[in-house]
């Protein structure tokens, strides 16, 4: 029994002991030398997959496309020109069917433990990457499913005849025809160059479907870790071709639920947090920052044009005016959005500043109904996405708020949500009336606007829930594709918003903002300037001058010492 | 002693039964398919569900179906969690350690306060320290833990900046996962980060734990004053005090042993509503424990997943009351009498 008793006490002091030392190594400049070198990020989701070829999900390309992977182009600055990246330079030949890319020499692929390059990045590895996509027989082309949706909503392999290779280090790609956007591509988070070696190897082992779990590719990151729904741990690829980066360790904290990210970005658990509520918090600590872009984004109300009353397009127009666009603003998205003109944001060099925006005038609109014939009004569904994008934060809010303002002119609206996937479906056999939905542009070509949400071919497969289809803007938008005269393309494009304004099979609302928060001793840019992110040149400043004389022990990867 | 085993034994064999009854039922009473909810195969192809109905017996009577389920039960097989279509065993495995820690911790906070706070109000009983005591105990005690939680994160995490609101380590440091309990994984690692490691796994397992310890404490403090105030009354306190012993000498070498034995009997009772109080704070604090992947299979009605954790999570309980019964009965020779469990 004294011994019991004689345990109890020595526990109890050690326990205390124990908290007063844990508490104060909180602040042990060690831990903070390891911090130092790492970035956590609190990422929104999950990814897929770890190829972006694979996936449209904005939160896929975000853990993947700029930290494991490179393009051949890219796009740099402010202006969104292009800019070579694995490719040095690029030429396109007069008719605009041939363009040839030249390669860099020096570029290695990623190490890890489940696979070590023993050859530099060359042709082969791009015929890979874009035969996976574009040959139907390809031994890799059927693994993860077989479904490439960017490229397969720009008709990728029917605009692509072929694709050669000149030397080991030039590779040209032969056009059915000249394509403006063809180059826009190439440029996307989802154009990005997978390794040849790689893929034989696991074709060798009988373990293809691995290419796109255990990523290779020539980023300035490599796949240490992934456990779904908890966390990607990623080390820095040492031999990067455009140098190393900064920080050793690049972790993304899979937190879902957005208190949950505002939490850990204020009590400093993440260093950068996406898409972060509650804005005003952050702003006012001053150990934190809100930094915005205004992605290339629409948040759009769109109109069923194949079912009563919507196929008239005087319905559409009094619906459109009497929707006060600017209390969506204030009240969906906070006021963090602009308010949109057109389809296209303002921030598009193809934005005509003359394009007349449809104001807000219940007048006018209860006029036009009558003239229409429903001076009775009547009763009409709106589908609001269930979930939270960055074009439309909230869809259930912006309903009621159409609701209530549809209910001035006389017409009664219900509000209807599904499950994600079980809404995509049910819009995609055009149950609905209208609909709340929002696009996300991949690259910034005007084109990635108009074709993919409002083209007659986009009515029949693709984004096109409004299944409004005009012979005359579809010429338009074939037009202004085979010319690569930036003045004349900017003319098609300000007829194409002219028809849609005329015709109304959707009412643009706002182009949003993408947040980020971080804290303010993460230094560099992380948003791209439209919509990814990339980690390549984040470092973090000691927030303790003592810590620099400690020298740690490098991270180091077992595999690849 | 034997008998006091043997006894135990079949209590524990019994009420098992009772509980493979009960999580055998709930396949019935869950909408859908019985043999999909015992697997949770819910994208089982028509062979594969030809397969399952023959290994759970379905064509045969309902005992049959029982003895067939039970079987996969003891051979570990608890079919897949339909959310996330992985074994159900693996998930446990991974998951019921982190709950186990974070109880035993907060546990052993809840005795380290509660018990000589206890003491203290009895020794000076029905006097302003004991009142104040009381008093606090009651408040605490009316304390919702959910509610408790956030405030902690509110003043703790986020307005102080003191300790960490979620997980259970940072993500910074790569902890092989060996034994599931993250203290003893650090400790076996070769982790050149080892310490920096440990120190910020006890900074993330305070708040929870004081969070899930201060219901308990205050329960602690009730029954350790209970009895204290009935010890420090009987005979041979008395007999000691006329003999001349000092007060010191009274209360440390025969009160209080006297008094612990009684409230190690209430620790196994107490640990229930412990695990209880842990998966609630597991959702707050984001730890990833069984109670909150319970909570989240009840949000996403995976139902294979529901019924195998409540079977594990009652089995285990069932398993420390055991326990805690044996080390009564072992520092207690008056218990072994007992002829029921208690």
């Amino acid at each position: 029994m004294a011994v019991l008793m004689m345990n109890c006490k020595t526990l109890y002091y050690l326990t205390i002991t124990t908290l007063v030392s844990v508490l104060t190594a909180c602040n042990d400049s060690d831990k903070l030398s390891l911090s130092e070198r790492s970035i956590i990020y609190c990422s929104e989701g999950s990814p897929e997959t770890f190829n972006p070829q694979l996936s449209t999900s904005g939160t896929t390309s975000d853990a993947t496309s700029k930290q494991l992977y490179n393009a051949l182009i890219v796009y740099k600055g402010k202006n969104n020109t292009l800019a070579p990246s694995l490719a040095r330079s690029w030429h396109v030949t007069e008719d605009g069917k041939k363009v040839t890319f030249y390669l860099r020499k020096d570029v290695s692929f990623h190490q890890t433990n489940y696979f070590t390059p023993t050859r530099l990045f060359n042709a082969d590895d791009v015929l890979f990457s874009f035969n996976r996509i574009l040959d139907n027989n390809h031994p890799f082309h059927n693994v993860s499913g077989g479904q490439y949706p960017f490229f397969e909503s720009v008709r990728f392999s029917e605009l692509v005849e072929k694709i050669e290779k000149i030397n080991d280090f030039t590779v040209r790609f032969i056009l059915k025809r000249s394509d403006s956007s063809f180059l826009a591509n190439l440029a996307t988070d989802f154009s990005i160059i997978l390794s040849a070696e790689y893929a034989k190897q696991l074709q060798h082992q009988q373990t293809k479907h691995e290419l796109d779990i255990f990523p290779i590719g020539t980023g300035p990151f490599k796949l240490k870790d992934y456990r779904v729904g908890s966390l990607i741990r990623f080390y820095r690829h040492d031999s990067y071709w455009q140098g190393k980066a900064k920080i050793e360790q690049l972790v993304y904290d899979i937190s879902p639920e957005k208190r949950n990210r505002l939490t850990k970005l204020l009590a400093k658990e993440c260093d950068v947090s996406s898409y972060p509520i509650a804005h005003e918090k952050i702003t006012e600590r001053d150990d934190l920052t809100l930094e915005s872009i205004t992605s290339l984004n629409v948040g759009y109300f769109g109109f069923n044009t194949q079912k009563k009353p919507f196929d008239n397009k005087l319905v559409r127009q009094a619906i459109s005016l009497a929707i006060n666009k600017q209390a969506i603003i204030d009240t969906v998205y906070q006021g963090q959005a602009a308010r949109a003109k057109s389809l296209l944001p303002e921030t598009s060099w193809a934005f005509d500043n003359k394009t007349p925006e449809l104001g807000y005038d219940p007048q006018k609109a209860k006029a036009l109904l009558s003239l229409a014939g429903y001076a009775q009004g009547f009763t009409m569904d709106i589908w609001a996405i269930p979930v939270q994008r960055a074009y439309n934060p909230n869809a259930v809010t912006m309903a009621k708020l159409i609701q209530a303002d549809l209910r001035k002119i006389g017409v009664t609206v219900k509000i209807i949500t599904y499950e994600w996937s079980t809404f995509l479906r049910r819009l995609s056999l055009g149950e609905h009336q209208s609909f709340l939905l929002g696009w996300t542009a991949d690259h910034p070509d005007p084109d990635n606007f108009f074709t993919p949400i409002l083209s007659c071919s986009a009515s029949e497969s693709g984004n096109n829930r409004t299944f409004w289809c005009n012979k005359e803007y579809d010429k338009l938008l074939e037009k202004a594709l085979k010319t690569t005269r930036v003045k004349e393309r900017k003319e098609y494009y300000a007829k194409a918003m002219m028809i849609i304004n005329e015709e109304m099979p959707l009412l643009p609302i706002a182009h949003s903002k993408r947040f980020q928060g971080r804290g303010n001793d993460v230094k560099g840019n992380i948003l791209e300037s439209f919509g990814g992110i990339s980690f390549y040149n984040v470092s973090k400043k000691p927030l303790n001058s003592k810590v620099g004389n400690v020298i740690l022990p490098e991270i180091t990867d077992k595999a690849s010492n | 002693m034997l008998k006091f085993t043997f006894r135990r034994l079949s209590l524990f064999v019994f009420t098992m039964l009772v509980l493979t009854l009960l999580s055998f039922s709930l396949s019935f009473l869950f909408p859908g398919d019985t043999v999909i909810n015992h697997s949770g195969q819910i994208n089982a192809t028509p062979t594969e569900l030809v397969q399952l109905n023959k290994a759970y017996q379905m064509d045969k009577g309902l005992f049959t179906q029982y003895v067939a389920y039970v079987s996969h039960i003891l051979s570990g097989d608890f079919g897949q969690s339909m959310a996330s279509q992985s074994p159900i065993r693996d998930e446990i495995i991974e998951l019921l350690p982190a709950t186990i820690e974070l109880s035993l911790v907060a546990l052993l906070v809840a005795m380290l306060i509660g018990i000589p706070l206890g003491f203290i109000a009895a020794i000076n009983h029905n006097k302003v320290s004991d009142n104040a005591i009381l008093s606090m105990a009651m408040l605490g005690y009316s304390i919702p833990v959910f509610w408790l939680g956030l405030l902690a994160i509110l003043v703790f995490s986020i307005g102080l900046g003191w300790l960490p609101s979620a997980g259970q380590i940072s993500l910074l440091f790569e902890i092989e996962l060996v034994t599931g309990i993250q203290f003893i994984d650090i400790l076996l690692s070769d982790s050149p980060y080892k310490w920096q490691a440990f120190s910020d796994a006890s900074a993330h397992i305070i708040l929870p734990a004081c969070v899930v310890a201060l219901a308990p404490a205050t329960i602690f403090i009730r029954l350790s004053r209970a009895a204290m105030i009935e010890v420090l009354a009987t005979s041979y306190i008395r007999a000691a005090r006329a003999k001349g012993l000092s007060f010191k000498q009274i209360i440390f070498r025969h009160a209080i042993r006297n008094a612990l034995i009684q409230i190690i009997r209430h620790v196994g009772l107490q640990f229930a509503n412990l695990v209880t109080l842990a998966m609630v704070t597991e959702v707050i604090f984001s730890w990833p424990g069984i109670g909150r992947w319970l909570i989240e299979s009840i949000a996403q009605r995976d139902y294979t997943a529901i019924q195998s954790g409540l079977l594990v999570l009652s089995c285990f309980i069932f398993i420390i009351h055991i326990l805690t019964d044996f080390i009564y009965a072992a520092l207690n020779p008056l218990a072994r009498g007992n002829k029921y469990g208690s």
